[in-house]
């Protein structure tokens, strides 16, 4: 006989894990940056680097091809370059990911049958340290947090959060906005640390209990922490990290982020394009998955980019965006020469033509 | 956000405001008119405290 899931009535048995990206695979932005002191995204995808007030301290984070044993080939990792041991009272350094508040209806969370969750995750470092892992619900402000320890090898920790019912007065918002950080805690002054951990259930937000007893990462340049494998899920037991294809993590990420850099003479516009002026073009740039909201755009210099038209190519003098969810309107101006209302497309006049977009939290 | 000149740019065609050119964090980047964007929030949010104007397109 064959036992079913323990999460079964919580947790499908594909797509429960709703961190994305929890196998550290796709690094649209950049495999490594180094001298990270301030907030941003910076090479894995949906993994945010959140930092407080300004800190000497600096790390590098990177994606790094050391995973654990059937789990991923992939982790990040994060290493301290520059110490700070002189802790002012309001830093801090939080990995995290925060989630749209609609794909967190599940959870049930701040009303009758709100259900616990469950978050998993490989970790190790280069020593024995204790860090912290919260829940920070953004909507209403309340939070709860738990410690874990790290060590020189892989391990998994399984960590069970309370169901918050809360009376029915705090659930998720039902929309594309930022509803739940998921956290880690590296590192944080005394306005985070000062008072007593919040634990047990779920409360509003007291910034003294949100990371008592942590250590710091930027305590030593010999500081490396990594971490893949991040679960998170409805219910009181960790299943299986659930793997997924490549593919599928990448449009998930695409909702949020994506790039490209062409190569020289590669077409830029796949919708069409006309030329709107005697020196302007437009072009319709559909993204490669419906976005999250209207994404920011940015893009390399114009000069970067071509205008094919009957038998030529000019290249812009310069370019803009405006951009929805579904696609981004190009405009791009040349000197002179065109033809209006002439058909055309846009490529790249050489292998540094860039555009990116966006819609992260 | 480190948020400087910012201006509006507009569709050749229509004349309308399609997005804001604006130095954030030292890159210049294309925001769009959109108040679920992190990056248009933040402009809105400076323009109300009076620390950021944005300019009419050229």
């Amino acid at each position: 006989m064959t036992k079913a899931r323990t999460n079964a009535s919580a947790s499908p048995a594909v797509g429960r894990n709703m961190v994305i990206n929890g196998a550290m695979n796709v690094a649209q932005r950049s495999a490594s940056v180094t001298g990270i002191g301030t907030d941003g995204y910076y090479t894995l995808d949906r993994w945010h680097i959140n930092m407080g007030t300004t800190s000497a301290g600096r790390l590098t984070m990177s994606q790094t091809a050391d995973g654990p044993n059937n789990i991923s080939a992939n982790c990040l990792k994060l290493d301290c370059t520059t110490v700070d041991t002189s802790i002012a009272a309001g830093e801090f350094i939080l990995l995290s990911q925060r989630f749209e508040g609609q794909n967190l209806q599940r959870i049930g969370k701040g009303v009758v049958g709100a259900k616990q969750v469950t978050v998993s995750f490989y970790v190790k470092a280069n020593a024995a340290f204790t860090f912290g892992l919260e829940l920070y619900d953004n909507d209403n402000s309340r939070q709860i947090s738990k410690l874990f320890a790290t060590t020189t090898d892989w391990v998994r920790h399984e960590i069970t959060f309370p169901a918050d019912v809360d009376n029915g007065s705090s659930p998720f918002d039902d929309d594309n906005a930022n509803s739940l950080n998921l956290q880690f805690w590296l590192h944080a002054g005394s306005t985070f640390t000062g008072g007593t951990l919040n634990t047990a259930s779920w409360a509003n937000d007291s910034s003294a209990n949100r990371a008592p007893g942590i250590d710091s990462f930027f305590s030593s340049t010999d500081n490396n922490f990594f971490i893949t494998g991040v679960q998170f899920e409805v219910g009181p037991v960790a299943t299986e990290f659930e793997q997924e294809d490549f593919g599928v993590t990448l449009a998930k990420c695409q909702r949020y982020y994506h790039s490209n850099t062409f190569a020289t003479g590669k077409t830029v516009s796949a919708g069409g394009a006309v030329n709107s002026t005697t020196i302007a073009v437009n072009a319709g740039m559909p993204h490669p998955v419906i976005m999250r909201a209207s994404p920011t755009g940015s893009v390399s210099d114009g000069t970067h980019f071509a205008v094919r038209h009957r038998t030529v190519a000019t290249v812009c003098t310069s370019v803009s965006l405006g951009s929805d969810p579904r696609s981004t309107y190009f405009q791009g101006n040349v000197s002179s020469g065109l033809t209006l209302g002439d058909g055309c497309f846009c490529r790249s006049a050489d292998d540094a033509c860039t555009l990116a977009f966006d819609a992260e939290l | 956000m480190i948020i400087t000149n910012g201006q509006y740019v507009t569709d050749l065609i229509s004349g309308n405001n399609i997005s804001i050119k604006a130095t954030i964090d030292g890159e210049t980047l294309f925001v769009p008119i959109d108040s679920a964007n992190r990056h248009y929030a933040e402009i809105l949010r400076q323009v109300d405290a009076g620390t950021l104007t944005i300019a009419d397109a050229d």
